[in-house]
């Protein structure tokens, strides 16, 4: 009978081989993802398919496409609406914009977008603040289905009554039913705030910078991520940023635990705003 | 030596009171850190937060991701998280999937809490109207830590109590009193 250390220490092992079998099979690298939520998301799995190890499913992992790809959807996690904590949007326009006005052109990062909805977000506030027309959104994910899904922008209506009060408490100064034409069961986001956004591919554990952005967002991404490989991302933001340019993380995020912390003053500690230091 | 390195509590419906009185009743150099699930709508703020706060007479919060875990304080998830334990005794603030229905979900603290921290788990569960955290009240035995849950006759709710009694996941059931005097026991037997 094995002890407990052992039957955790016998999981941990299986479950690094899991990730070496999705790694070479899928190139997805989740090696230094949160092992905790890692496990978790394997363990659905598990249970789904009735298997009773982790190493079950390496097999599968190897030869069954479609089991791998109901993994790797298991394993992504795609949680996301306009305005999401909209105390952090009205920061933004208190904090962030004041700065964005007085520059000729602005360039604006949303890494790890997803399907887009903080993105047009940002590009709704910019408009009202006449701020859209010298902005450039760079907006990137590592997963092509969900950038496909951000790039046509069209999401379910039942959605939208929330996203109208988080848009209304989030500082919008117009009629949030301006910025989508309703169909039956979808409203779509109109043209013009998509013409200045360029939606990318980016993987943050594998790719390099992204050069001279005067502000990154990436707020709830960090978290599926392990210390040292946050760590190696807010380098990587770190070195994206015009000296005085401004990095978004999510409400439950901080750059405390980082190497990063001393570069960066803090302008907003509860909507976890900060400014890349200029010495 | 204490026995036990770290608290989880789980609660849900009537579960505010029944944390005031528990967090009011702890000496003030309780030292075993305490983390607490709190069943909340995801909009909700942190007004349950200032509310604990009024109450609690060790420092309470609500955790950063990556956070480590510190003795003599009390961490609260925050609305829409799932809060977990890592193995370098640090949190992860995850918006994975709801599980029973709720983020934060208790059975992800405690799964995750009893991996990490074997026989030094102590599980406490609290009134509740679903059956949240009764999967981790069978994870924390099986961890060989121990489970407290509130007695269901006091409890507001009786459901998420009765649901770790009925899987055989309850080492004690107690009332708030019982609980808090306890809790006080163990301190002062390390």
């Amino acid at each position: 009978m094995e002890s407990d250390r052992e039957l955790v220490e016998n999981e941990d092992i299986e479950v690094e081989l899991v990730l070496d079998a999705l790694l070479k099979k899928s190139d997805y690298d989740y090696r230094n993802y949160s092992r905790s939520h890692i496990k978790r998301r394997l363990s659905h799995r598990l249970t789904v398919s009735g298997y009773n190890r982790y190493s079950d499913m390496i097999p599968d992992i190897i030869y069954n496409p479609q089991f791998l790809n109901k993994l790797l959807s298991d394993l992504s996690i795609n949680v996301t609406e306009m305005f999401r904590d909209p105390s952090f949007f009205l920061e933004l326009k208190d904090k962030i914009f004041p700065y964005i006005k007085t520059y000729p052109f602005v360039k604006i990062w949303h890494a790890g977008c997803s399907s887009g909805q903080e993105v047009y977000s940002m590009a709704i506030l910019l408009s009202e603040d006449n701020l859209y027309e010298k902005s450039q959104i760079y907006a990137t994910d590592f997963n092509r289905e969900i950038l496909d899904v951000a790039k046509r922008a069209i999401y379910p209506i039942d959605t939208i009554k929330k996203y109208t009060n988080n848009y209304q408490q989030g500082g919008g100064q117009n009629s949030f039913a301006d910025y989508y034409i309703a169909d039956y069961d979808s409203a779509a986001i109109i043209p013009s705030l998509k013409k200045n956004v360029l939606f990318s591919f980016h993987n943050l554990v594998t790719d390099g910078i992204f050069g001279e952005m005067h502000v990154i967002v990436c707020r709830n991404v960090l978290i599926y991520f392990d210390k040292e490989l946050q760590n190696s991302v807010l380098k990587l933001f770190y070195e994206s940023l015009v000296p005085g340019g401004f990095l978004c993380l999510g409400s439950k995020e901080s750059i405390r635990f980082s190497e990063v912390e001393k570069l960066f003053e803090v302008v907003s500690s509860s909507e976890k705003i900060f400014r890349k230091r200029v010495c | 030596m204490a026995k036990y390195d770290v608290i989880v509590v789980g609660a849900s419906a009537g579960g505010l009171s029944a944390l005031e009185k528990i967090l009011s009743g702890l000496e003030k150099d309780f030292s075993i850190p305490i983390i607490i699930v709190q069943h909340l709508s995801p909009d909700s703020g942190d007004s349950i937060l200032s509310l604990l706060k009024k109450y609690s007479v060790i420092e309470l919060s609500e955790p950063c991701d990556k956070e480590v875990i510190l003795n003599n304080h009390v961490y609260l998830a925050p609305a829409d998280y799932h809060i977990m334990v890592e193995k370098d005794k640090t949190f992860s603030l995850i918006l994975g999937p709801k599980e029973n229905y709720c983020r934060p979900a208790i059975d992800v603290l405690f799964e995750t809490a009893a991996e990490v921290f074997f026989d030094k788990t102590l599980g406490i569960l609290l009134t509740g109207a679903n059956t949240d955290g009764t999967k981790g009240c069978i994870a924390i035995k099986k961890f060989s830590g121990t489970v407290i849950v509130q007695d269901p006759e006091e409890a507001t709710m009786a459901v998420m109590p009765l649901g770790a009694i009925n899987a055989n996941a309850a080492d004690f059931v107690l009332s708030l009193k019982e609980i808090v005097e306890k809790l006080n026991f163990y301190i002062k037997e390390s």
